[in-house]
């Protein structure tokens, strides 16, 4: 968990600074007078509300998943204050059921919502066009396509939002979160609420005051198809070379510009109502029309109903980030050229992969090593560090979907299983934050509907994957400060699970670890072990004595190379033929004790006890020896 | 494309080494002297141990803050494996400046990949100019395994289209309200990676 945040110095105005995408956009929402901004963390979008909770006079918060945060920013709307929240996409469909009846109540303070797609899925389980949302749910979208542009929109946005009661969404990829450059920016204006007015008919969304608000949202998005249309946000770069006319928007644009300078653009950062004219003009200026988008081909197919003639995605990647490098050989072929072939020198070297570890001490470790031990099982996973329990050395999930799947996925197998299943346990894993957000609801339903189901609660008291924010359990707030914190031991027997079957257990203690996952996999009916121990990257994690290898006494078992652990180091290879006549491989390890911090995980499975503390004093830690 | 106007360097290595904040040191200091400066990083999912490699891009006006491959003046490895991973974005006149520290992956210590040989030594097979070096230890003899990271800066130093002097008021600057021992201790490892690099381009000369 981080430390508590220092806040940022108020930089003059007007200043330049480099800043990310997102935290243009923080500073953009911080200077708009936004009074309450709302998220749960996710890459790649989890740095705007981290800077925001650094500047002062405005309510930030985590909030325990993306359609709480959503609600939070409604509800301030309600009141007439600028209201902001931010989630990758994947939050946008946990918020989607908040959006799509948002839109038509619409806001009232200047409401904005920035939607993070992670284009090329760099940190995420699927990828995701969120401009499907705006579209879906009737809503301007605003793509800015550098940090300066994100600054310059988001603060637009608010203004659109309260101009035509209307949510904004502001769509950000990637490269425009996670790109540095350099922004001009202002100062904070003062924006206070014209407070709540009592208003059933446009807040309280049943039936007859829902049929009565739709048609004005149609009317809304006619509007704000004319204000799209001559909106300064989509420029027509007439361009001099007219064989090929692009339509582009967000890092699209950069590419395009980048590799066709010369070229007629149609710049969308309006993109949702879509100017049509626009487009019209374009295609009339240019031989050819090519649709330049991540990700889907949305605007393509709307420009083809339109009855203009278009290229897209018939010549460029449905997938992935584009840059010049694609768009190039793309448009040689739409030429009818043939593209040149990459010289060989920028052809990739062969070199091992090198996916994500979990760090040295990681706690999850203990928790994947149990697993890979045990047979007969089945684990479903879920989202965070502890995905990577389905990579080597371990193998042990088999299944990882959206947040909280594993719950009822696991109810799900246990329910659904035949015959050839009847035997196997199933084991549900969730991290500490994932089981707040959207896991709880899961358990619920295991105990409610009998499942025969033991889950592993891995509680490392953050968020871990997004860089160690503070959740409910934590007992810190945003900015670090104490905060109410909930005994998930507590909260997993209110949700139905027998007190006797809640365990809590040291994942670093291997033995006892062990011991309770096999009797709690006994157990006919829903089980929970917790297992406690802080993220080696937060401030709650005090490390120990490293550990070396005793060079005399390793057998070259490579057992504590099935630990996972990226501090033990293979030193000599050998291979020996058994008395069976079995060719063995060994391998014989040593310990960075640099990096190793002392957790033992790997003491455990030594067979020679070859694995010793670095000085032989003062040993900080029971390992417990079988 | 604007090769000629706008410098690239990519900066690679692995999560937690300190490759995103050396880059943006790069960063401040071409601000510093005019440049439009972009900065891009691609990082992994989970928070050590992955690939991270960041762009930076700088000149009059920078558009795209992807650099593409054959387009890299300057290569800053933290890792050789790394650096050779990579070693294709190099422009055929670039130059690759290589940390020759050998981070080893538990899926090479599990015998599932290789690491390879001598990754140096691959890329000048292949034609490329590489000056590598031991920064970790360089860093270890200054008394501070982490002035590693200045160590690097001082090593591409000379290879920016300004002076070295800007980069290490950057590095100054930021290690200011460290204290005066901090700030002379990275202007050793500055200098110490400055020398490094020009003595193996002494050696090869000779």
């Amino acid at each position: 968990m981080a430390a508590v945040m220092p806040q940022l110095a108020t930089p003059p105005a007007p200043s330049r600074l480099l800043l990310s995408g997102n935290e243009a956009v923080a500073r953009a929402v911080w200077e708009s007078g936004v009074r309450v901004a709302a998220a749960y963390p996710g890459t790649p979008a989890t740095e705007i509300i981290e800077s925001l909770a650094r500047f002062p006079d405005l309510h930030t918060e985590w909030s325990v998943n993306e359609k709480v945060s959503m609600e939070v920013a409604l509800g301030a709307s309600m009141t007439g204050a600028r209201a902001f929240c931010a989630m990758k996409h994947v939050g946008l469909n946990v918020a989607s059921d908040c959006l799509m009846t948002m839109t038509i109540t619409g806001a009232y303070g200047g409401l904005v919502i920035a939607v993070a797609d992670d284009v090329g899925l760099s940190s995420s389980q699927n990828e995701q066009d969120s401009r499907f949302w705006g579209r879906f749910a009737h809503l301007p979208i605003l793509e800015p396509a550098d940090s300066q542009e994100a600054y310059e929109m988001t603060k637009y946005a608010f203004a659109l939002s309260e101009q035509y009661e209307t949510p904004v969404l502001l769509r950000l990829t990637t490269r425009i979160c996670h790109v540095k450059a350099l922004v001009s920016v202002g100062e904070r204006e003062a924006h206070e609420p014209a407070g709540f007015i009592k208003n059933p008919q446009r807040w309280v969304m049943v039936p007859a005051h829902a049929k009565a608000r739709i048609p004005g949202l149609f009317q809304r998005e006619e509007t704000l198809r004319g204000v799209s249309e001559t909106s300064p946000l989509n420029v027509l770069e007439p361009g001099r070379d007219r064989r090929v006319g692009f339509v582009a928007s967000g890092p699209a644009y950069m590419h395009v510009k980048e590799a066709f300078p010369d070229a007629p653009i149609l710049k969308l950062g309006f993109s949702y109502p879509w100017p049509l004219e626009k487009m019209r003009a374009l295609a009339a200026m240019c031989d050819k029309l090519l649709v330049v988008e991540e990700t889907e081909l949305l605007l393509e197919t709307e420009i083809k109903a339109a009855g203009i003639a278009c290229h897209g995605k018939d010549v460029l990647p449905r997938m992935g980030e584009l840059s010049p490098q694609v768009l190039s050989p793309a448009v040689d072929r739409l030429l009818g050229k043939e593209p040149p072939p990459p010289a060989p020198a920028a052809t990739p070297m062969k070199v091992f992969p090198r996916p994500p570890t979990l760090c040295a001490s990681c706690p999850h470790m203990g928790i994947y090593y149990t697993l890979s031990q045990i047979k007969n099982i089945i684990v479903t996973g879920d989202i965070g560090c502890y995905t990577l329990g389905a990579g080597h050395p371990w193998n042990a999930l088999d299944s990882t979907i959206c947040m909280g799947a594993t719950m009822g996925v696991a109810l799900g197998i246990d329910k659904g299983r035949g015959e050839v299943d009847k035997n196997k346990r199933i084991l549900a894993v969730i991290g500490d934050s994932t089981f707040m957000h959207m896991g709880m609801q899961g358990l619920l339903n295991i105990t409610y509907n009998k499942g025969n189901i033991t889950v592993l609660l891995l509680d490392n008291n953050t968020t871990g994957m997004t860089g160690g924010q503070a959740t409910p359990a934590s007992g810190r707030d945003i900015h670090g400060q104490e905060a109410p914190r909930v005994s998930l031991a507590k909260v997993v027997e209110a949700l139905g699970v027998a007190v006797e079957h809640i365990r809590i257990v040291d994942p670093y203690e291997l033995p006892v670890l062990f011991k309770t996952v096999r009797e709690e996999i006994k157990h006919e009916g829903p089980s929970v072990i917790i297992a406690q121990r802080p993220c080696v990257l937060t401030d709650g994690f005090k490390p120990f004595r490293p550990y070396l290898v005793d060079e005399d006494k390793c057998t070259g078992c490579g057992n504590c190379l099935d630990v996972g652990c990226p501090a033990i180091h293979v030193t000599r290879r050998d291979k020996v033929i058994k008395p069976s006549g079995k060719e063995v491989e060994l391998a014989f390890a040593n310990i960075d004790n640099q990096a190793c911090t002392g957790c033992g995980l790997c003491v455990q499975p030594c067979a020679p006890d070859a694995i010793q503390h670095v000085a032989r004093h003062d040993i900080p830690i029971h390992i417990v020896k079988s | 494309m604007n090769q000629d106007t706008i410098t690239n360097i990519l900066v690679c290595g692995i999560g937690g080494q300190g490759v995103m904040t050396a880059t943006e040191i790069l960063a401040e200091a071409a601000i510093a002297e005019g440049h439009d400066v972009k900065k891009t990083e691609v990082a992994g999912m989970a928070q050590r141990g992955g690939v991270v490699t960041s762009h930076l891009r700088f000149g009059r006006k920078v558009l795209s803050p992807q650099i593409e491959p054959g387009t890299v003046q300057v290569l800053l490895g933290f890792e050789g494996a790394e650096a050779l991973r990579w070693s294709h974005y190099l422009r055929s006149d670039g130059i690759a400046l290589v940390n020759n520290a050998r981070l080893v992956p538990p899926v090479v210590e599990l015998g599932l990949f290789d690491y390879p040989e001598d990754p140096a030594g691959q890329m000048r097979a292949a034609g490329r100019r590489v000056v590598s070096f031991d920064a970790m230890s360089i860093a270890h003899d200054l008394g501070e395994i982490r002035l590693g990271n200045t160590v690097m800066l001082g090593a591409i130093a000379d290879y920016l289209p300004f002076a070295p002097d800007v980069l290490l008021a950057c590095i100054v600057k930021r290690f200011a309200r460290k204290g005066e021992n901090v700030v002379d201790a990275n202007r050793h490892a500055f200098a110490a990676g400055r020398e490094a690099v020009a003595k193996q381009l002494g050696t090869a000369a000779a």
